[in-house]
């Protein structure tokens, strides 16, 4: 027969060779997908970097200033971006309805005669109104303001010669990212939250069209094997994906963005590709289990929801309990944001994250074959 | 069509004048003039591809007239208040086996949601679905999903469809391709009693069987967008002279069509000896307790072609999936070159080709990308592949569509590609599932002759089923199958002749309605014409040209009953969002806990343990192994094992007792910004309140004891982040996994083919909307209840506000994430498109834009427009003011406002994107 002179791993490799192009060809072919590819890495990153703070970065802040003195108006200058937003000066009247509307995420009521009582020692009260409904900034602005408050009266009880002296210098600064700007932290963060949503949809959703058109049971009576089909899914996909990601990365993220990485790009694409494998292989598995793409989309929505949110990409994995902890470790997601912070942040080399890449592996390979155990099965029912 | 003649109106049931449509480049209809006669049975026949379907869809108003006038039913099909009306008196089929029907719902479920569009009130509709499942014979079956119905059984179906409403045309595209010549009998028969009943009613078909062709009373003969001739059958043959309308058809086409086809010439066979290629024993497959083939024996042999005749649903298919490994052996053997039938084994699947009933090829690439990865899959050596494919290209005429996508093409090229597909890499064994259906007659001779001359000169075995009988009786031997088991196996000319028939077909509908137990015909059918419906009484919502509640409730109850009767996407629906509240409740924190820190500590004196004893005490931090140099402290901050370094220099002790300031540093891994401020933040004031201790023995007054800040967080006083992130999960799964249920919505149905019920009856585009929208509303609104639930009872989050103002706002909510899933289903064309879209577009805005993870307020420039201009931040604002800052409707109502045009809008704006009819 024809081809009868291969070798059959030989043949095997053609045949995963020749179903991923045909995988491109179907993903060139959908126009709105392409696009939908090329929005989530350029535009949808930019918009995320730059619009979404969680470090304190433009807070919004009122001033009751009810003492309406030189410190009071010291203070108020004192409350500078990129931390602040200009501190607008409201009455104590608007204050309530300002909270509840969310106009505000801090205000601070300077009391009457605030300064005169400061100087002549009362230990006066000021009133920091906190909307802690912002809890990603809440309790640091808080410390910030205070701290603000703190320097401007230093400085006027200094100037009026009630001086007082220093203990102990304290000196912070910030490995990495001296600014702490969260541009490089979400920028990348979003980077690998849309290769994840990409790559559990794109998969998962085109082997059930695939079933639903019973192009896959065409594909079964030929000499064509369940792991050279998924194979072919599997480098097609991630060479789209990753190749994506990483033009990104390099255009909007080091280009546009201006972020820094410090760790070697060659090692982080060598990270993505091992994640986007194990990723495309969760959508495969979770394709499994359906058998629409109504049931589909239901299965996978919380499943991205968790692994976007629950990864550490956008609160830290330490603040979870611990069994959720220990739950998220099934994620790849969460290998692969530690993987990516150590690398891209803290210029992390192989010798640090090479324990990453393994279980990244290792869950990939796992999602795999129990995919593969119920491919035939599952696409050949009903 | 007994009398039809008499029948006959002088007046037209349409008339076309000029009309020309395109797609793309290629003309399906071209200015073509015609007048097609009412009251009477009016047939197209033509191959395949010559605009057809077009023609009747256009007729239908399903399709949108791009150039030249049409008058269906005396009016104007342009103008739409004259198509609406039409959709209550026109009554289409689609090509396709039940195509239009929806397969979760039983026969009779079908029936009463056709009745329900067309405005039948309940009792007419328990009458007329009565009377028109006893009259088509389904009587027996109401409660049988249509899923599980055979092929013959759901075009009577879809007959009785697009009966309910009483039409005054009847419109049928291809109603007996892939149906049994039993079944196919009893369909036309049914058609001869409704018009017998109902004289003025008109019926155009078009059909690939010319047999039933000369049964018409009127047929236009179309080729290549054009009419060649009209006229009564009769008059066409005379006109061609020739004696069968099937010769006349192909004496009318064009020279350079006519020579490509020739009369198909079986030699005959020389037998092999040795083993048979195909041989099954016993051969038995169950589906639970039905029992889908039942103990079939037959042995082909080497170059034989093996017909597989039998009535739909009769287990041919599942024979075949068996014979090529898809579907496992319930009990018995099947063997193909004399080897035990084994899924896994490669050899032999490359020795065999298979065409499987339904299109399995890929639509998104084109004919030749098609060939080129069958060709490769099947390892034809590289040299020989280009020649190979231009080959198949030609014979199966197939060089015109080249570069054609599949999904555009009519059905019969389709198949003909299919053919090329299966025989492309030379197999000894084809395997064939009605691989004609639908294809013209002049494809199908020579698609014969080429399976004739590789039988004969290649010896290659055939196993092929069919509904042609004219093809059935080009086979060598063939098996009659009925309900799992072998009726006959036998030369056709043999078993016609055991049973008495001049014909095959004869004999064969003879052996099924033995099998069946079936009457004869002719008392059957004036037994029928006793029970068939009285005309429908004027109706209600037949009326209501632009919004009809019995409309919308029939598209609600039917998107309802699919839903329920799919419990996985209940359960995922109603489970999925409880599962992730409680992950994400337990799960999003900002409350930082246990920072992992360590001490470089070179002083190591008795100040510098006092100063760290404050941090070994707090809460917010968690000591690891000391540090001991540099440079491990780099290493450590750098593979994240510690987020904080405390270095303490030489002499600290020394020279704070001195009076000096002697300099503390910490270091923090910066990549985390906000967990570095955090633990910036809090290092510093654990530092701080050491140094107050320290000052109270001092006696100059100090910037901190001078004034003090009462910080107050409002809202939240205990500053834990359960009481943030349940109201802003709320808005979150409320957003994503409603928004997510009804996004296949619709592209499903354009997929699927229903969304033909939407073009061709009387719903309107709101009305479709609404209904399909209506179920999830109210499932969403039920899984917000009970997140609500969850919230108070588990997490202990009460709402502090108004109970009414979050229950309202919820409903508003979900009204709008649903109608932005029917949105983006209403632009896309594919479910694939669909899911991501929905999941690309909406997760941004709510995850990050909307106030849960970041105030609004601090947003900047487009990404606070983009949170405005999205549902979520709205329903934030309703969702963290009512639960915790206690706000109520006097507060809040402007984004429940908010809310309500955003369903307004995505509605609106769902109802411009989706068209009534096809382009």
């Amino acid at each position: 027969m024809a081809g009868g002179g291969l070798s059959s791993l030989r043949r095997s490799l053609l045949n995963i060779f020749r179903l991923g192009v045909k995988e491109l060809r179907s993903l060139r072919s959908d126009p709105v997908l392409v696009f939908l590819i090329v929005y989530a890495f350029s535009f949808g990153i930019y918009e995320v970097a730059t619009g979404v703070k969680f470090e304190v970065s433009n807070a919004s802040v009122a001033i009751i200033d009810e003492d309406r003195s030189p410190l009071s108006r010291q203070i108020a200058a004192a409350l500078l971006p990129p931390y602040f937003q200009k501190a607008e000066i409201i009455g104590a009247e608007e204050a309530s309805e300002a909270l509840d509307s969310g106009r505000y995420v801090f205000i601070l009521d300077i009391p009457p005669h605030f300064e005169r009582d400061l100087l002549s020692g009362k230990s006066p009260t000021l009133q920091l109104n906190v909307d802690a409904t912002a809890m990603s900034m809440a309790g640091t602005g808080a410390t910030y303001i205070q701290t603000i408050v703190t320097d401007e009266v230093t400085r006027a009880l200094r100037t009026s010669g009630k001086a007082t002296r220093q203990e102990a210098e304290l000196v912070a600064r910030a490995l990495f990212n001296p600014n702490l700007d969260s541009v490089p932290f979400t920028s990348v963060m979003e980077v690998i939250n849309n290769i994840t949503l990409l790559s559990v949809i794109l998969a998962g959703a085109a082997l059930i069209r695939e079933r639903e058109h019973g192009t896959l049971e065409h594909l079964l009576v030929m000499p064509v094997t369940a792991i050279e089909i998924m194979s072919s899914k599997l480098w097609a996909n991630g060479l789209v994906i990753v190749f994506a990601a990483t033009l990104s990365l390099i255009l909007v993220v080091q280009g546009i963005l201006g972020v820094r990485t410090s760790g070697s790009l060659a090692l982080f694409i060598a990270g993505a590709l091992l994640y986007q494998f194990s990723v495309t292989a969760l959508g495969i598995l979770l394709a499994t289990f359906t058998n629409s793409m109504a049931q589909y989309g239901l299965l996978v929505m919380p499943v991205l929801i968790l692994m976007q949110l629950l990864s550490g990409s956008s609160t830290p994995l330490e603040s979870m309990p611990v069994w959720l902890q220990n739950t998220m470790q099934v994620s790849p997601s969460t290998h692969f944001v530690a993987f990516s912070q150590a690398i891209l942040y803290r210029g992390a080399g192989f010798a640090i994250v090479w324990p990453q890449l393994a279980v990244m592996a290792a869950i990939g390979a796992a999602f795999f074959f129990i995919a593969l155990g119920r491919f035939r099965r599952a696409i050949l029912r009903g | 069509m007994n009398g039809g003649t008499n029948n006959r109106d002088s007046r037209a049931a349409a008339r076309l004048r000029g009309l020309t449509h395109r797609y793309g480049e290629t003309f399906a209809l071209d200015d073509v003039t015609l007048d097609i006669p009412a009251g009477c049975m009016a047939g197209l026949i033509g191959p395949d591809g010559v605009g057809k379907s077009t023609l009747l869809a256009i007729l239908a108003g399903v399709r949108r007239i791009q150039s030249g006038e049409v008058t269906v039913l005396d009016g104007d099909m342009k103008a739409p208040a004259h198509r609406s009306l039409c959709h209550t008196r026109i009554a289409y089929m689609p090509q396709g086996l039940g195509k239009n029907l929806y397969p979760t719902l039983s026969v009779e479920e079908n029936l009463d949601f056709f009745g329900r569009l067309f405005g039948l009130g309940a009792a007419e509709r328990r009458e007329r679905i009565e009377e028109l499942l006893t009259a088509t014979g389904l009587a027996p079956f109401p409660d049988r999903a249509v899923g599980a119905l055979s092929g013959g059984m759901k075009q009577k179906l879809g007959l009785c469809c697009a009966l309910i409403h009483d039409p005054d045309l009847l419109i049928l595209d291809e109603p007996t391709t892939g149906v049994d010549p039993l079944s196919r009998r009893q369909f036309w028969e049914l058609i001869d009693t409704i018009r017998a009943r109902r004289p003025h009613m008109s019926v155009l078909v078009a059909t690939a069987y010319m047999e039933e062709a000369e049964r018409f009373d009127w047929l236009a003969a179309m080729d290549d967008g054009r009419v060649l001739a009209t006229g009564a059958p009769a008059d066409i043959r005379e006109a061609a002279g020739k004696e069968t309308l099937e010769a006349a058809f192909i004496g009318l086409l064009p020279e350079e069509k006519r020579a490509r086809h020739k009369p198909v010439h079986v030699p005959p066979r020389m037998s092999h000896d040795g083993e048979p290629a195909i041989e099954a024993t016993d051969l038995t497959r169950r589906f639970g307790d039905f029992v889908a083939v039942d103990r079939v024996n037959f042995r082909i042999e080497r170059g034989e072609i093996f017909g597989f005749l039998g009535s739909n649903g009769c287990g041919k298919t599942t024979t075949m999936k068996m014979l090529t490994g898809l579907l496992p052996v319930s009990e018995g053997t099947a063997r193909l070159f004399g080897k035990e039938l084994n899924a896994r084994d490669m050899t032999t699947r490359r020795r065999v080709g298979y065409m499987s009933q339904s299109f399995s090829l890929y639509e998104e690439l084109t004919v030749r990308q098609n060939l080129e990865l069958h060709a490769e899959l099947f390892h034809i050596p590289k040299e020989r592949r280009e020649d190979r494919v231009r080959e198949m290209l030609k014979s199966f005429d197939l060089e015109e569509v080249e570069t054609a996508r599949p999904d555009g093409l009519p059905l019969g090229i389709r198949q003909r590609l299919q053919l090329a597909v299966a025989v492309i890499h030379d197999p000894e064994i084809l395997i064939l599932d009605e691989p004609t259906s639908g294809v013209d007659p002049i494809a199908r001779d020579q698609f014969w002759q080429y399976l004739i001359d590789l039988s004969r000169e290649q010896g290659v075995t055939i196993f092929i089923s069919t509904h042609f009988m004219n093809e059935a009786e080009r086979c060598d031997r063939i098996s009659l199958m009925h309900a799992g088991r072998v009726l006959a196996v036998g030369e056709p000319r043999v078993l016609s002749q055991e049973r008495g028939e001049t014909t095959l077909e004869a004999a064969f509908v003879d052996y099924l309605r033995e099998a069946a137990d079936l009457p004869e015909f002719g008392t059957d059918a004036q037994a029928q014409t006793d029970e068939l419906p009285a005309p429908v009484t004027e109706t209600e919502a037949g009326h209501r040209r632009f919004f009809s509640k019995r409309r919308l409730w029939a598209y609600t109850r039917r998107e309802a009953m699919e839903l329920l009767r799919d419990p996985v996407r209940l359960s995922f629906a109603l489970v999925g969002p409880l599962i992730l509240l409680v992950t994400l409740g337990y799960g999003i924190s900002f409350d930082v806990e246990n920072i992992p820190y360590a001490v470089f500590d070179q002083d190591r004196s008795l100040e510098s343990r006092t100063l760290l004893r404050e941090f070994e005490g707090s809460r917010y931090f968690e000591e690891r192994a000391a540090i001991e140099s540099a440079a491990e402290r780099y290493r450590r901050l750098q593979s994240g094992d510690i987020t904080l370094a405390i270095e303490i220099p030489e002499g600290y002790g020394r020279d704070l007792l001195s009076g000096h300031s002697p300099e503390i540093s910490l270091l923090v891994a910066g990549s985390n910004p906000f967990r570095a401020e955090t633990a910036l933040g809090y290092g510093e004031a654990i530092i701080a309140r050491y140094a107050e201790e320290q000052r109270r023995l001092q006696p100059m007054p100090t910037a901190e004891a001078a004034f003090h800040v009462e910080t107050r967080f409002l809202f939240n006083q205990a500053f834990k982040s359960v009481f943030a992130i349940v109201p802003g999960a709320y808005m979150l799964l409320m957003m994503l996994i409603p928004a997510i249920m009804t996004a296949v919505g619709v592209v499903r149905e354009k997929e699927m083919g229903s969304i033909a019920n939407f073009r061709a009856t009387p719903v309107t585009r709101l009305e479709f909307l609404l209904g399909k929208q209506l179920p999830y509303v109210a499932l969403a609104f039920a899984s917000f209840l009970s997140l609500l639930l969850m919230g108070l009872f588990l997490f202990r989050v009460p709402v502090e506000g108004s109970l009414s103002a979050l229950i309202a706002g919820a409903a508003l909510y979900v009204g709008a994430s649903t109608a932005f899933g029917l949105l983006i289903s209403s632009f896309v064309r594919s479910q694939i498109a669909a899911l991501f879209a929905t999941a690309i577009v909406a997760m941004t805005p709510t995850v990050n834009f909307s106030g849960m993870l970041t105030p609004v307020s601090t947003l900047e420039g487009t990404s606070r427009h983009m949170g405005k201009l999205f549902p979520s931040s709205w329903f934030q604002e309703i969702s963290s003011g009512a639960v915790t800052k206690g706000l109520g409707f006097s507060d809040l109502w402007q984004a429940h406002i908010a809310l309500a045009l955003f369903c307004i809008v995505f509605l609106a704006a769902a109802r411009v994107a989706l068209r009534k009819q096809e382009k």
